[in-house]
């Protein structure tokens, strides 16, 4: 086993770019992933890739080789589906392979484009996450379905609107410095309480937008990095995956994420590390219920107190924890087959002290990122940390 | 969709159309492992053990709604139905989830909470006539 560098990530600016085709917003995240590496893209060896609409979105299937087109590579190339999990998948493998020394440089990331279809052709396709026969048919959306977590979660714990406001408020107010966000503007907690309902009770802004984007990691061995001289100081330490019951309906739990647990507990262990070493934590809030979900199922909370964090200061930027100091799904934007992607680059920036927000945490060690699908069917977490 | 007396159904799912037919008929039932484990067919084996030993069970006359939510922004499929309730409800051996009606949605979906006592029947979309879970307030109506 080899220890795993992140050499260098790319992003494309999250946001509504209709007009550009998939290929050419991976394109330009692999772009600038090689300029932060400084990697000689003929020494990828594997690529791997997510996506999960395209077939729906761009009437395009078997995206892989044409994505290493777009990147410039010629290797081994696969797509990784799990809803908006894709890329986090695709990482973990990426990871894995260079842990287990099957490769030195592997390519990952992923690619969604959404805003070219009208708002109910996207509410459709994300709903096929959930289950066809005994959810989608029933009138499940997904928001619906994180509505229904949220009652839950109130039923069982208490919590109320207000407290998911201020994790809106808080992850906007994050975004406002990061040039990727697709939304760099403040929310009060008086207009996300004022927003339209879109399933109770959860309202437009306890949402994340519709986006467009591609993120792109270059990950190389521990021995790549050194032999080349690279400027690599974070390392992927740990990887775990969980998965659920498809329907929200069969899970154990209705107020809790039991695959994300799964998933913290082998990183963790993966790692070496406990809950208690976080320093800071990119988490999948596509919606507000969700971050409060996640940081219970990692640990940082225990279950039926995340719902404060965000209200009692503890997760904002000056708090002691910081979560989501991108701006989050919810302001930073979720194209969703990039997402998972785009939490590793920004936890990877935040680590190294060259993100608008570094500052907030200027001694972090230990970072996790929590990336989920559905409704958290699927669920993978990572832990990167400071190796040099 | 066909009406001539036939399976309105798509063919490729045959089994939920025969589950939904029995629910129809006030003969809901959840395939049941020798555990106890309830689930819902299409099933081989039970997902949580695996036991392929799989009995049908009625579902209980009662259910229990665990969760719900108003649901104001809908896919294409439920265009016209919106805002609608929909639930997740505790059957006993299995939950079901679908949507929460009281005959009379011209002022919206009725009131829920969890906790309330609902039975469950079939009804159809408003907006495409596809049949659905639907559940009733238990004493209402
Ligand atoms: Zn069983």
């Amino acid at each position: 086993m080899t220890d795993v560098r992140v050499a260098g990530v790319g992003l494309t600016p999250f946001g509504s770019h209709p007009e550009r085709t998939g290929r050419d917003l991976f394109a330009e995240a692999a772009l600038r992933a090689f300029e932060d590496a400084a990697v000689d893209r003929s020494d990828v060896e594997e690529l791997n890739y997510g996506n999960f609409m395209g077939a729906l979105a761009e009437h395009q299937g078997h995206q892989a080789p044409l994505m290493a087109e777009a990147a410039g590579v010629r290797c081994p190339a696969t797509r990784y589906e799990s809803a908006c999990a894709s890329a986090g998948v695709a990482v973990r493998e990426a990871v894995r392979t260079v842990a287990a020394g099957d490769a030195d440089v592997v390519l990952a990331g992923g690619m969604e484009r959404m805003t070219n279809l009208p708002t109910d052709e996207v509410t459709e396709g994300l709903a096929i996450a959930a289950d066809d026969l005994f959810e989608v048919r029933a009138g499940v959306t997904f928001p619906g379905a994180y509505a229904l977590m949220a009652n839950a979660y109130f039923d069982a714990y208490g919590g109320t609107r207000e407290d998911l406001a201020h994790v809106a408020s808080k992850n906007h107010a994050n975004a406002v410095s990061n040039e990727y966000a697709q939304y760099r503007e403040e929310v009060s907690v008086a207009e996300a309480l004022d927003a339209p309902p879109v399933a109770e009770p959860l309202h437009l802004y306890d949402a994340c937008p519709i986006t467009d984007g591609a993120s792109a990691l270059v990950l190389v061995s521990e021995e790549y990095a050194a032999e080349h001289d690279l400027d690599a100081s974070v390392a992927v330490t740990g990887t775990g995956q969980g998965t659920d019951r498809m329907a929200l309906g069969d899970r154990e739990h209705l107020a809790r994420t039991p695959a994300a647990d799964d998933a913290a507990d082998a990183a963790y262990a993966d790692a070496g590390v406990g809950a208690s070493d976080v320093d800071v934590a990119e988490v999948h809030d596509c919606f507000t219920i969700a971050e409060v979900l996640a940081l219970e199922s990692l640990g940082l909370f225990e279950p039926g107190e995340g719902i404060a964090a965000a209200r009692e200061g503890t997760t904002t930027a000056d708090g002691d924890l910081p979560v989501n100091l991108s701006g989050g799904l919810k302001a930073k934007g979720h194209p969703v087959g990039a997402t998972g992607g785009s939490q590793i680059a920004e936890l990877t920036r935040l680590l190294r002290g060259d993100h608008p927000n570094s500052g907030h945490v200027p001694d972090a060690e230990v970072g996790v990122a929590h990336n989920a699908g559905g409704t958290v069917a699927s669920a993978v977490v990572h832990v990167l940390e400071v190796a040099e | 969709m066909s009406d001539d007396g036939g399976d309105a159904s798509p063919p490729a799912d045959r089994d939920h159309a025969e589950w939904l037919d029995a629910l129809a008929d006030g003969e809901g039932f959840a395939l049941v492992c020798p555990a106890g484990h309830g689930s819902l067919p299409p099933r081989r084996v039970c997902p949580e053990c695996g036991s392929p030993d799989l009995s049908r069970e009625p579902l209980a006359e009662a259910g229990t709604v665990e969760t719900y939510s108003v649901v104001h922004v809908p896919s294409p499929r439920f265009a016209d139905d919106a805002p609608y309730a929909t639930a997740v409800v505790d059957f006993g051996p299995t939950r079901l989830t679908g949507i929460v009606r009281d005959g009379d949605e011209t002022d919206g979906p009725p009131a829920v909470d969890v906790g309330d006592a609902v039975a469950v029947e079939v009804g159809e979309r408003a907006t495409d006539d596809e049949r659905l879970v639907v559940f009733r307030p238990a004493g209402g109506e």
